[in-house]
């Protein structure tokens, strides 16, 4: 019944109204122990996600590079008296999909299971013991830093993940962006279980956490569910915790500097990007919207029709903002044969050079618009949708009706406001470019191709 | 996050077992999940089960099939055709995969460049994807939008544009794909040449990117002769998934499909692959940083059960073989050697059993720091040995069980990945009613049929094994190396 009268409901929006998001509606509390809980009750499906996420990605590792990621790493290697192997029996034995992981600004342990009762509980009660009690294990850490330092060998043969490290670098300077997220091998050599014990005890707590749920459990049974993961966050004397301390506010280039990386592959991996925009930025849907159209909506953006279509020079190519809780970068990245790699890079900067002063014309941005506007609800289709959005909502702080407002904020943005956003934001003559792929080249060579 | 947008060969490597074992879905399986849990605490109302599939034939000989989502106001269209690279032969490898690339470009009604506009204008997400066995092309896009994008996928079913000079540049792209995608990555070309030589006269030798010397000899005429040949109803086959109402999807269907005729397709040779008399090895030495190690078993798919080769609970128990050995963090490759003995980085096992042609079970590994990979690779083929000795436990066999179930119940959750399972099962042959027979399928496996497959299939005579023998990335490191 529910979901007939649901249908029927959005069936009369979509008459009335074309722009009707339909967005999921997002109940918000704190615990007593001040974690702060979202949930949406998706009752279709007998699944429950639930991700609890903590300001405690790579920005926090300080002079331990990788910290973050290993300690992610270890949550289910032991805890609550059970081993690496009993943790991921219990968890798999109902069906139950567990993960972690950790990102810049956030670190996140991530639970799937069936609604069944008897399975809902018992990943639930594993899932609470890792949180409560990580034991972090020497040998299973001796274990892990040795397959990080194979992760660091994979990047080393991968031309991506190499651009990508040292436009990260270049980028950030001495923030913390600029930290490696899986470390190097000196920092991963020097990590010890008293530095991720210490890690997550400061920053696993209440005040620095939130917790997402999404599907078919109730209110009550979500207030439960809180209500243990909390309690399990003060475990260990920890208390209510604290917020992390700000990461401080990123500094803008203050010059071009172009980065050749020799590598013998057959392609050249390029970069080119500044510091962008953040969460809760004044200027990001004018940034964004802007950014649809020039490359980030695929075969419609300016730079796909360029590079690809016309000129045959790039499979893929693209440019995104990437706002985080400080500036995120602004990037634009294709990768071409090498002996094309000039030629790509000078029409993919005149592309952007182009768009940065004159801005997309009224036609482009109306089309962005549609684009955006009408491909709105496939945003919140799924559940998996759903926690990406609400965890991504109560991590940054952005307004709950932040979901039933977008559509709207992207409407309401004119070429003037993208055109200003662009000219204010986006400085082409002071833009980092890493290129990663060819021989080595003489240090002139290298200087003149600036 | 990332929106560059690619022309997606998703499922090259066939649809992994990972893939399938969470994925399928089917309309009884909660009344099954109860059943096997004993409890049947989840009373929800009626839509607590997948809706079921309408299936109709257009006269013309393409098949429509609908299933209805409405927990969104959202729906994604497919359109399926029969071909891929297991239908062309030496020489045009890859042919399938350019013509996906093409099939971007104008038609008669709509010229090049308005097609990406009239998808954009409607809010939808496009794309499509190349496999051995099949091409599909989708949108992702608000239900009330159904009727727009299939306009514009029946229009390119027969009113494609053949430009030479489109072609000319799109083939440079394809070509940027396929260093992209494979020549630069060590593990990529490990897995073609593996396939090469696995494969002796199966068309499954072949990479769906095509080898680069095809892609150089490739005209405008290959890609234009192989849309006629191919691209016409009667080898289609239509797949909506959403909030739709099916009859009426099926009338549209009527209305924008029904117009072609239905034109006679090419012979397609059987091509069965040789039976292998025995072990086949290979080396490759790039610059590289990581050791990789391949072996495939030749095994039998789920089509040899479905045309009565092999006994229908076989592909079953290869499928569960693969989860036992792998299926997650307590499966015996992580438990066994990526912890306890501490030898691999990675170990990965995959039952490749859904294609229209038998493939492999493929199992492959990175070795631990420090560790040789003859080590490695005596391990992982002990754990195969182990397997015909010893019987599988209760446990082991519950846990891939209850993961098979929860699976199917999680992605349920993706309209798209409803849709691509639906589509793909059609297009190889084995329909989309397979969906119902999975999992009571996997259900019934016992620990001794795991023992007879693995005795049957997992043999020397029938394995192939690649190895990557890192070299070093510079100069430098090279002169270092040098003995």
């Amino acid at each position: 019944m529910k979901s007939l009268i649901r249908s029927a409901f959005i069936a009369l929006i979509i008459a009335f109204n074309q722009l009707a998001s339909a967005a999921p509606k997002i109940e918000h509390w704190v615990t007593d122990s001040g974690l702060r809980v979202y949930y949406v009750n998706v009752p279709e499906l007998p699944i429950l996600d639930a991700r609890l996420t903590f300001a405690a990605g790579s920005a926090y590792d300080g002079d331990k590079a990788g910290l973050s990621g290993m300690v992610t790493g270890m949550l289910d290697k032991g805890a609550a008296g059970l081993n690496a192997d009993q943790i991921a029996e219990a968890f798999e034995s109902t069906g139950a999909n567990f993960s972690t992981g950790a990102a810049r600004d956030m670190a996140w342990i991530n639970l799937r299971t069936l609604t069944l009762k008897e399975q809902m509980q018992s990943a639930l009660e594993i899932w609470q013991k890792v949180i409560e009690k990580p034991a972090f294990p020497e040998a299973d850490f001796e274990r892990l830093k040795k397959q990080a330092l194979v992760g660091l060998q994979a990047e080393k043969q991968n031309p991506s993940s190499i651009a990508d490290k040292v436009f990260y670098k270049n980028l950030y300077g001495d923030h913390p962006y600029a930290s490696p997220q899986n470390g190097t091998e000196k920092s991963i050599a020097a990590l010890s279980t008293k530095d991720l014990k210490a890690f997550f005890k400061q920053y696993y707590v209440n005040k620095n956490g939130q917790l997402a749920l999404v599907g078919a459990i109730d209110r009550q049974q979500a207030e439960e569910i809180a209500n243990k993961i909390s309690k399990a966050l003060l475990s260990d004397n920890k208390g209510e915790g604290k917020k992390a301390a700000p990461i401080p506010e990123v500094k803008p280039l203050t010059e071009a500097k172009t980065i050749r990386i020799p590598f013998p592959s057959t392609q050249a991996h390029v970069m080119i990007g500044q510091p962008g925009d953040k969460r809760g930025d004044k200027d990001y849907f004018a940034l964004y919207l802007g950014n649809h159209g020039l490359g980030g909506s695929g075969f419609t953006s300016r730079l796909m029709k360029e590079i690809r279509v016309k000129r045959g020079l790039s499979y893929s190519v693209y440019s995104y903002f990437i706002p985080m809780q400080e500036n995120g970068p602004f990037m634009l990245g294709l990768q071409t044969k090498l002996s094309q790699t000039d030629e790509a890079i000078k029409v993919a900067r005149e592309v952007l050079e182009k768009f940065q002063k004159e801005g997309p014309s009224e036609e482009d941005l109306k089309a962005s618009k549609l684009n955006i506007v009408g491909g709105f609800p496939l945003r919140t289709a799924s559940n998996k949708d759903i926690i990406g959005y609400i965890a991504m909502i109560g991590f940054y702080g952005l307004p709950l009706d932040y979901m039933d407002t977008f559509t709207d904020k992207v409407e309401k943005v004119s070429r003037d406001q993208v055109v200003d956003a662009f000219k204010r934001r986006v400085h082409v003559d002071k833009m980092l470019t890493v290129i990663v792929g060819g021989k080595a080249v003489e240090k002139e060579d290298a200087q003149e191709k600036q | 996050m990332q929106q560059n947008k690619n022309r997606s060969l998703s499922p090259v490597r066939g649809l992994r077992s990972s893939f399938l074992i969470s994925s399928l879905t089917s309309i009884t399986a909660l009344t099954i999940l109860s059943a096997f849990f004993m409890l049947n605490t989840y009373a929800e109302e009626d839509n607590s089960k997948s809706s079921p599939v309408y299936e109709a034939l257009l006269d013309n000989g393409m098949k429509v099939l609908v299933k209805q989502d409405k927990r969104a106001p959202v729906a994604v269209i497919q359109v399926w055709y029969k071909i891929g690279t297991s239908y062309e032969h030496e020489g045009i490898t890859g042919l399938s995969h350019a013509l996906e690339h093409m099939m971007f470009k104008g038609t008669k009604k709509h010229k090049s460049g308005e097609f990406e506009k009239l998808v954009s204008a409607i809010g939808a997400r496009n794309n499509a994807f190349t496999s051995q066995d099949y091409t599909a092309y989708y949108e992702v896009l608000a239900a009330d939008k159904l009727e727009a994008a299939m306009e514009i996928e029946a229009d390119r079913m027969r009113n494609l544009v053949f430009d030479p000079e489109e072609f000319k540049k799109e083939i440079e792209v394809v070509k940027e794909e396929r260093r992209w995608r494979t020549d630069d990555k060590p593990s990529s070309l490990l897995r073609e040449q593996f396939n090469a030589v696995a494969f002796l006269n199966s068309p499954y030798r072949a990479p769906v990117i095509g080898w680069m010397v095809d892609l150089e000899g490739m005209k405008v005429e290959d890609a234009y002769d192989w849309y006629k040949k191919w691209y016409t109803p009667n080898n289609a086959t239509l797949v909506v998934v959403g909030d739709v109402d099916p009859e009426k999807v099926i009338a549209m269907a009527k209305k924008y499909f029904g117009i072609y005729k239905s034109n006679p397709l090419p012979e397609v040779k059987l091509r069965t692959e040789v039976e292998q008399k025995g072990v086949r090895n290979i080396v490759l030495k790039l610059p590289a940083k990581l050791a990789n190690l391949r072996m495939g078993f030749k095994t039998p798919g789920m089509i040899s059960a479905k045309k009565g080769e092999v006994e229908k609970w076989e592909p079953y128990a290869l499928e569960v073989l693969a989860n036992i050995l792998d299926g997650g963090d307590s499966a015996r490759f992580a438990k066994h050697l990526v912890r306890g003995k501490a030898i691999a980085a990675g170990a990965g096992a995959g039952y490749y059993g859904y294609g229209r042609m038998p493939n492999m079970m493929v199992v492959t590994g990175t070795p631990a720091k420090d560790v040789e990979m003859s080590v490695l690779k005596k391990a992982l083929l002990d754990e195969i040995e182990i397997l015909k000795t010893e019987l599988v436990s209760d446990s082991e066999l519950k846990r891939v069980k209850a993961q098979v179930i929860a699976g199917e119940v999680y992605e349920r959750d993706s309209i798209q990945h409803m849709a691509t399972l639906i589509g793909s099962l059609e297009s190889v042959g084995l329909g989309h009613q397979y969906m119902d027979e999975y999992v009571p399928g996997v259900l019934a496996v016992t620990a001794q049929q795991i023992q007879d497959v693995a005795k049957k299939y997992l043999v020397e005579e029938h394995l192939t094994v690649a190895e990557l023998i890192p070299l070093p990335l510079n100069e430098k490191e090279d002169k270092k190396g040098a003995k």
